[in-house]
């Protein structure tokens, strides 16, 4: 690792401090199969002195083994015995780094047949995502599928890393070329910030320092970028939302709920609402171990107590009462499937979204996303690496944001009951109507209210803006019982409910 | 307002980690391995629990060849914090005369931890285990999940793991299946430390230099706790001012030269090391890849 200089106690404490207020950048790698991912990777971590010599030592003896003459940076990151044999990434695999400035956490995926799978879920909790390309091969058809995936993630920050330099003679119009068609493609992708740069990830140009090799290269090497891209995401600036993880009752005079703010802030104090039962209340205290701050962001991992005693359980989301999220059972998403059986119609999975477990029921499918085209196609199912935007129906109502607005109000798993297997990430989109409420359904049963007024029908539900509709002839004439049949569904009609 | 810290972005996961075992899981235990990590886990355990109680046991699996100091800090400090331990050790095996010169390290290492933690695990009837196991610790925990699933014989199978994304975890499994989840996946051994810094979180003085009579073998420093420790002829401890870098068994553990003898001495000595935590772990040497063969054992 890094040593800096510590002449003096002072300057020691003074590293301490400036450590413990680094922040943390996690980033995420695509590219095909012998692109260099895990070669750059090595070389990030070889290069910033943050490998060991007996690591060093381990991957060098392997190496000869694998008659390479100089060091597989590669055998760093490739840490199953199948994987150094076959000389492939077989899986997800975390590596960590440090500079003095930042601290780094890298999910290295692999290219190969799973690569859709991987390259999601590494993304899913990244906020970059560095995407190599072979100089020699150009633009395939894989790197806008990298981009796209990078851009249904959410991903803001993408570095195009033009690698392999050194077997094109370090040619500046090589770089340009990709450049140029890679941008072509990304105006595709608007919410995508990218950063272009050519590198040798095996000889080390521009990886840790700028190469001599490429004058004409004006750029910031690979780890400058990553030192400096912002990364206070956007969930500082987003409304309060506070998934509840559990209800702490350590004894009969305390009742807290347990989570960590996903996003925004709260202070003692504040009106938030709970859903999905929309009730409202205030905050009264924030605890935590380390005392009872007077406010808290996002990120931060605490325990509300509210001044109401409300039935509030784990699963419940608690927002801010200004800005609130949208609940429905009804809900259109994006899936990447990620089992090997694919998806079914009309199968009941389990689905979980933030601390809440509900039964859902795949109700359609209306596209596939053809990840090489990014045409959409009609598709009776859904495969292993298939994208594809669906309708779901859960059990009873869940409460979020689109995907594209909110990371964690807007991302759920399905899970298969019978193998347990985690077997599609779901982004939402929104509820399945049109309207900006949720068709409901008659089977979440306090969702709708429904009552006899004045000899009016009038159902409401208890969603945010509490829509209600009463029956035509509000002037108290009676509904007669064989009347009161129709009379309900006509209303429900209206309301665009539906009775399952 | 700044983003978090790195350190207080690894504590809050950590803490979500612990709160969503708690509530999803039948019967959670903390493996609780007396070393650095598992300080730092009890910490975030409090801190996540609080203002009440951890709500589950801690489990130690007790090889019988623990340095002493790790025994004494273990009983005291978890009966400071008032926690619920349960210490399971292979007593057939230790009858039978294990240990690793006799029996050799694999066959030692097999019996004393991972049948015993298979055995204590069943014992207690629990269905997750909770350990400060690292990420960056060994290349094939580069690979694990945060929750990672263990069949009935409490096996991982590297090249089935269910994916994980965001922070949404699966706990779902069948009867007999497990979970072990580690709340450290995230962190380095330098996080640990500046944790430890930061939050004045007790840890077993062996991690702190100072002089102890050790068998110094060329680059190897071994204490003498146990008898059948084999001697060279007129081979003699000497007094070396050294510490541990990470604890184990002390006849598998070797300490490092060091003059640092404090937190903050200590975090000071890692920014410059050139040489990882578990070199001295003399157990991984065994073999290439001897983590990843013991782990799908059932290894922890
Ligand atoms: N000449 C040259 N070879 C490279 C470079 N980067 C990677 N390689 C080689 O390309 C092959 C595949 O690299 P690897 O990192 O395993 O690719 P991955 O499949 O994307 O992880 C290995 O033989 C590397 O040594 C580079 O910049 N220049
Ligand atoms: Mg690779």
């Amino acid at each position: 690792m890094a040593a800096p200089a510590l002449a003096t106690q002072d300057a020691f404490e003074e590293f301490l401090e400036r450590e413990r207020t680094k922040d943390l950048l996690r980033f995420t790698t695509a590219g095909s199969v012998d692109d260099g991912k895990s070669t750059l990777i090595g070389r990030l971590l070889y290069d910033s002195r943050n490998v060991y010599e007996d690591q060093l030592e381990s991957v060098t003896k392997a190496s000869l083994g694998r008659n390479a003459g100089v060091i597989d940076f590669s055998l760093l990151t490739d840490g199953l015995r199948a994987e150094r044999e076959q000389g492939i990434t077989i899986d997800v695999a975390h590596r960590y780094f440090s500079t003095p400035r930042r601290k780094f956490i890298i999910a290295d995926t692999p290219g190969h047949e799973q690569y859709t799978r991987n390259m999601v879920t590494g993304a899913s909790t990244a906020s970059l995502a560095i995407v190599l390309v072979d100089a020699r091969k150009g633009l395939l058809p894989q790197s806008r599928r990298h981009a796209y995936i990078a851009a249904l993630l959410g991903l803001r920050h993408l570095v195009v890393a033009v690698n392999k330099m050194d077997l094109v003679g370090y040619d500046a119009a090589v770089f340009r070329q990709i450049e140029e068609d890679f941008r072509a493609f990304l105006r595709e992708f608007p919410s995508i910030h990218p950063y272009f740069i050519p590198v040798s990830a095996l000889c080390g140009d521009n990886v840790v320092a700028r190469s001599s090799n490429m004058p004409w290269f004006e750029g910031l090497s690979l780890l400058d970028y990553l030192e400096q891209v912002p990364v206070a995401g956007r969930t500082h600036a987003a409304a309060f939302r506070f998934p509840v993880q559990r209800v702490v009752r350590p004894d009969r005079d305390f009742r807290g709920y347990a989570g960590t703010v996903a996003s925004g802030r709260v202070r003692v104090g504040d009106a938030i609402t709970v859903f999905p039962s929309c009730k409202r209340t205030t905050v009264t205290a924030i605890i935590t171990f380390n005392g009872n701050p007077k406010e808290a962001q996002a990120g931060e991992a605490i325990t509300l107590a509210l001044s109401d005693d409300l039935d509030i359980t784990r699963g419940d989301l608690i927002a801010s009462a200004a800005n609130s999220p949208t609940t429905a059972s009804s809900i259109r998403a994006t899936l990447v499937w990620l089992d090997e059986a694919p998806a079914e119609l009309n199968r009941r999975y389990r689905l979980k979204h933030m601390a809440r477990q509900e039964w859902t029921e795949l109700k359609a499918i209306d596209y596939r996303i053809n990840i090489n085209t990014l045409a959409r196609e009609s598709a009776p199912a859904l495969e292993m690496n298939g994208i594809g935007a669906v309708r779901l129906e859960a059990a009873r109502p869940l409460t979020f944001d689109p995907y594209a607005q909110h990371r964690t109000t807007g991302s759920f798993v399905l899970i298969d009951p019978v193998t347990n297997a985690t077997v599609a990430a779901g982004l939402v989109q929104g509820p399945a109507e049109e309207s900006s409420f949720a068709r409901p359904s008659l089977r979440t049963a306090n969702a709708i209210n429904w009552q006899i007024q004045n000899g009016a029908l009038v159902i409401s539900t208890t969603r945010p803006g509490g829509f209600s509709a009463r029956n035509g002839n509000s002037s108290g004439s009676a509904i007669t019982d064989e009347g009161t049949l129709q009379t309900f569904h006509a209303l429900l009609e209206k309301l665009g409910v539906s009775l399952f | 307002m700044t983003a978090l810290s790195h350190l207080r972005q690894l504590e809050a996961e950590s803490i979500h980690i612990f709160r969503e075992v708690a509530a999803e899981c039948q019967k959670p235990v903390l493996l609780y391995s007396i070393g650095k990590d598992s300080s730092v886990l009890l910490r975030l355990a409090q801190k996540a629990f609080y203002p009440g109680p951890i709500p589950f046991p801690l489990l130690h699996i007790d090889t019988g060849y623990k340095f002493r100091e790790m025994i004494e800090f273990r009983d005291r400090y978890t009966a400071e914090l008032g926690l619920k331990l349960i210490v399971h050790t292979n007593h057939a095996a230790l009858n039978g005369g294990a240990n690793p010169f006799a029996w050799g390290i694999q066959r030692c290492c097999g019996a004393l931890k991972t049948t015993a933690l298979l055995d204590g695990l069943r014992a207690g009837g629990f269905d997750a285990a909770i350990g400060g196991a690292r990420r960056d610790e060994e290349r094939s925990r580069a690979k694990e999940r945060v929750f990672s699933f263990r069949n009935e014989r409490g096996q991982w199978d590297p090249r089935n793991q269910r994916p994980e994304l965001w922070n949404i975890f699966n706990t779902h499994i069948r009867p007999g299946e497990s979970l072990r989840v580690f709340p450290l996946s995230n962190w380095t051994e330098l996080d640990v430390w500046q944790y430890i810094h930061a939050e004045n979180i007790p840890v077993v003085p062996l991690y702190f230099a100072k002089l102890r009579p050790m068998l110094v073998r060329g680059d190897t420093l071994l204490p003498l706790e146990q008898p059948f420790i084999p001697r060279l002829p007129g081979e003699q401890t000497q007094l070396v001012k050294c510490r541990m870098r990470s604890l184990g068994c002390s006849p598998c553990t070797g300490a490092i030269r060091s003059d640092a003898d404090t937190v903050p001495r200590i975090i000071e000595e890692l920014i410059g090391m050139r040489r990882s935590e578990r070199q001295n772990r003399v157990i991984d040497h065994d073999q290439d890849g001897s983590m990843e063969i013991k782990k799908q054992e059932g290894y922890f």
